[in-house]
């Protein structure tokens, strides 16, 4: 149905397009065969000009019916058989209408009189709000029409018209990206309110145990619900500082030989060799660390006579700090030249070597940039999901053992809400929470890394 | 002084070392990644099947008396295939007495079995009521075995094939009954609790459907705000803001925009969980930064020469955009868009907020069919206990490079074939 108003809509724009440019021709002829006036815009801005506004009330009607027809049809049904249906508790009215609808669109049949009833009334409420839908549809792309063929004539400046419109929608579009970003903040704000109204904060944020355990039923055995974050922050940390201890070095010193030591042919392969590791997609890195790393550090701990779990946080951190070199490597070349060759032209002539150059001149001139991507690296780790949910494992543990099993924030939130817990309770909640924390760390990083970078960054010439 | 000089001489030479060795580390990593990726994987794409001579009577089957032949597919489903199946493993190996013995002689053979004899029925009625030889997928423990991930040293009690179903096929192999052959299942069957009937096809549609969306919804607006903020955009707060947003959202977790999935198209919007139009939207708000980035890169890198000669000639500045500038930015937009989809193709951890964890079997035909995508099918299969799913885990991670290799490669082509020099 909604494929067929589309279409219609769609034809009623193309019948404006030609109407309206047939039209300006012919107002430009006039008489037999001689020009009276000149268009402003070629015909086809004409053309444009009816079209759009034919077709856009049209598909403003059709875009509503898309976006409020589900909602409204429940509740206009629900308001009908108000004295059958299950009332408060949202979470059965849902289940009311979910049955309701299957009935009214065939997919399962019911024997509950109420939901027949209610998908009876469903099914006459849809088809009025289509034909509604419909008429209102072709009645504003024909009145839009209409309007849109009385104004156009010679002299009326359509390609600024359409311009305009263009340049309007062009606008549009990329305050969607602030749209975006308050889409963001805006529901984890919201949902992490509904959670803090059953948590307090300073237990969330200073609470020193986790186990989100809600009970589903009153006497429900097992259900602490202790909500304290602080494990899963220090399981965070600890997995972020391993990949920091093998991505800054590695990273750093791959950077630096590259721009000074290697020569282009050494270059021409450890670069896209280096690139191919950020290319790999980091469920790979969590099979790879889960699979082959862990075991391999197990063996190795216990030979040695430690206690390793299967799923240490080394693992998980060594991988992460694998995925990371790229990273950091780019970031501090792009710092690196940034330093310009009379600093390190100045130290070989005053004899350094170019180690010693590099140690004392280069890399503290490079290092606002240099701390500032190893910001952003952190930035990128704590939010890195895929190879901590493969690798890591799912216990808050508060210690500072990398040989024990720790979890992280966004493996905390993949776990509560791939379970199956109703959507109020404290425990699916509370990874919205989550959620937020770990946005507003990575944004608070971004943000430092930057005003690091632009604040010391030395102005040379 | 002369000490001195041999001491620094020696530490450059270390600390030159120490990068090479760096370096070493990172591409020696790499190499390690993906040689134990290849060395699972690879044997994914061969599977075992084992040749029976099967006798389809009437009888065997199930089927009643004088089935006529317009009758016959309506009833094919309903037949008791591994009836005849284990029949004929039973005539192979008449030694097999007690219920044991027959029962692991039977898990011999896949459970697919049954559905490849009733296929071969449907295509080749004449089948019916005579013997066949059939080659039938084997059980994914004894694809394991000819691979040789069965290590025959240990006690049978640690086992997962006893002695007896090892000397059968060992029997098998020797009467030339066992083959290995190319595991077309693997790239055209959906998904499946059995290792050896698993296949990638359900995932593969569901990336493709779930990427389609993803770049209908992205292109256009990528390039809208990418255009706008470099040609029309006044110098102001409102465009500083916009800015600051889109840097802000590209270092942005993919998982947030999991979640804002979850809490508006899933919770407000009522969309439908698990299919390509909400994974596809959910992905097209985590590239949309990186496609405005590289849109405006690609559209300054246009030379102002050009947009001056099409106003002096009379165009407005919409004219000469999308006349002029679009067309000529248009293979560094193109180039940068593949990139973005690539690293939308390999995007789990949003796919799993907005419920893309379910285990399906039907392949998603259309935007609204509940799906997987590829990265999400390889993260369920890891976490399955079987050890075969090892295998084939490696297998699809081999296959998900290979489409990443390619669209990049497309890229890199694309870019060398328009790129023009200012």
């Amino acid at each position: 149905m909604t494929s067929l108003l589309f279409l219609l809509i769609a034809t009623l724009a193309l019948a404006g397009f030609a109407l309206g440019r047939r039209r300006v021709l012919a107002s430009a002829r006039g008489g037999i065969g001689e020009r009276v006036a000149r268009p402003h815009s070629l015909p086809g801005y004409y053309g444009w000009y009816v079209a759009l506004w034919s077709g856009l009330p049209g598909l403003a009607v059709a875009l509503a019916w898309l976006a409020f027809s589900s909602p409204t049809l429940d509740r206009l049904t629900l308001f009908g058989v108000m004295g059958d249906a299950p009332r408060r508790g949202s979470a059965e009215q849902a289940l009311f209408m979910n049955d309701v609808r299957n009935v009214a669109y065939g997919r399962a049949e019911s024997s509950d009189a109420a939901v027949l009833a209610a998908a009876r009334r469903f099914v006459a409420l849809r088809e009025r709000g289509v034909v509604a839908t419909t008429a209102a549809a072709l009645v504003a792309s024909l009145v839009g029409a209409a309007l849109a063929l009385r104004r156009v004539a010679p002299d009326f400046a359509a390609r600024v018209a359409i311009e305009g419109v263009v340049r309007r929608a062009l606008m549009g579009s990329s305050a969607l990206a602030v749209l975006v970003t308050a889409g963001i903040v805006f529901s984890l704000i919201f949902e992490t309110a509904r959670f803090f109204a059953k948590i307090s904060p300073v237990a969330f944020l200073f609470g020193l145990e986790w186990s989100p355990q809600t009970a589903i039923r009153a006497d429900q055995v097992g259900s602490s619900g202790a909500f304290g974050a602080v494990p899963i922050f220090a399981g965070t940390l600890m997995i972020t500082v391993i990949a920091m201890l093998v991505a800054v070095p590695i990273g750093l010193l791959s950077a630096i030989h590259m721009t000074f030591y290697a020569s282009p042919r050494f270059r021409n392969v450890a670069k896209p060799a280096l690139e191919m590791l950020a290319g790999v997609p980091t469920v790979v890195y969590g099979f790879f660390a889960a699979l082959m790393v862990a075991p391999v550090i197990r063996s190795a701990g216990e030979a040695m006579g430690l206690s390793v779990a299967s799923e240490s946080a080394l693992a998980a951190g060594l991988v992460m700090g694998v995925m990371i070199i790229p990273f950091i490597s780019s970031l501090a070349d792009d710092a690196i030249s940034a330093v310009p060759l009379s600093l390190r032209d100045g130290s070989y002539g005053l004899g350094a070597t170019r180690s010693e150059t590099i140690r004392h001149v280069i890399v503290p001139a490079a290092l606002p940039g240099i701390a500032g991507g190893v910001l952003l690296a952190v930035s990128r780790a704590i939010g890195e999901t895929m190879i901590v949910v493969m690798a890591a494992g799912l216990a808050a543990n508060l210690t500072a053992n990398p040989l024990e099993a720790v979890t992280t924030v966004t493996v905390q939130i993949v776990a509560l809400l791939t379970g199956d817990q109703e959507f109020d309770s404290a425990k699916t909640l509370s990874a919205f929470a989550l959620g937020l924390v770990l946005f507003a760390a990575t944004l608070l990083l971004n943000v430092v890394a930057l005003r690091i970078v632009q604040r010391y960054r030395e102005k040379y010439d | 002084m002369r000490a001195r000089l041999v001491g620094r001489r020696a530490a450059e030479r270390r600390f030159r070392l120490a990068g090479a060795a760096a370096i070493g580390l990172a591409i020696a990593s790499l190499a390690v990644l993906l040689v134990s990726i290849a060395w699972n994987g690879l044997s994914a794409f061969r599977t075992t099947e084992i040749r029976l001579d099967v006798d389809l009577a009437p009888q065997a089957l199930g089927l009643p008396d004088g089935l006529s032949a317009a009758d016959l597919p309506a009833a094919l489903p309903g037949a008791d295939y591994r009836g005849p199946l284990r029949a004929a493993l039973e005539a192979l190996f008449p030694d097999a007495t007690d219920r044991r013995m027959r029962r692991d002689l039977s898990a011999l053979l896949s459970r697919g079995a049954s559905e490849d004899v009733q296929r071969a029925l449907e295509k080749n009625p004449a089948l019916l009521g005579r013997r066949v030889s059939l080659w039938l997928p084997a059980d994914d423990e004894v694809d394991l075995a000819r691979k040789g991930g069965i290590a025959r040293a240990v006690p049978e009690s640690e086992r997962r094939l006893s002695d007896d179903q090892l000397g059968w096929i060992d029997a098998l192999r020797a009467e030339g009954r066992l083959r290995s052959v190319f595991n077309w299942r693997f790239l055209t069957s959906g998904d499946s609790r059995e290792p050896e009937l698993a296949g990638l096809w359900g995932a593969l549609a569901g990336s493709f459907l779930t990427l389609v969306v993803c770049l209908v919804i992205v292109f256009p607006l990528g390039i809208s705000a990418a255009v706008y903020l470099e040609e029309f955009a006044p110098r102001g707060r409102w465009t500083d803001l916009i800015e600051v947003n889109i840097n802000n959202l590209a270092a942005v977790p993919s998982i947030v925009f999991g979640l804002l999935g979850l809490a508006v198209f899933l919770d407000v919007a009522s969309l439908p969980r698990s299919t390509p139009v909400v994974g596809g939207m959910t992905l097209a708000l985590m590239t949309l930064p990186t496609i405005i980035i590289a849109g405006r890169a690609a559209i300054q890198a246009v030379p102002p020469s050009i947009r001056e000669a099409a106003r002096g000639l009379g165009a407005s500045p919409l004219q000469v955009v999308t006349h002029h500038v679009l067309p000529l930015a248009l293979p560094g937009i193109l180039t940068g868009t593949i990139i973005g989809m690539g690293r939308a193709l390999g995007e789990t951890a949003p796919l799993l907020m907005i419920g893309m964890v379910a285990f399906i079997v039907d392949v998603p035909h259309r935007f609204t069919d509940a799906a997987t995508a590829l990265p999400v099918q390889i993260f369920l299969w890891a976490d399955s206990p079987e050890r075969a799913f090892v295998e084939k885990t490696s297998g699809a991670i081999l296959v998900l490079l290979g489409f990443l290799v390619l669209m990049n490669a497309a890229a890199i082509a694309l870019r060398r074939r328009f790129e023009r020099r200012w």
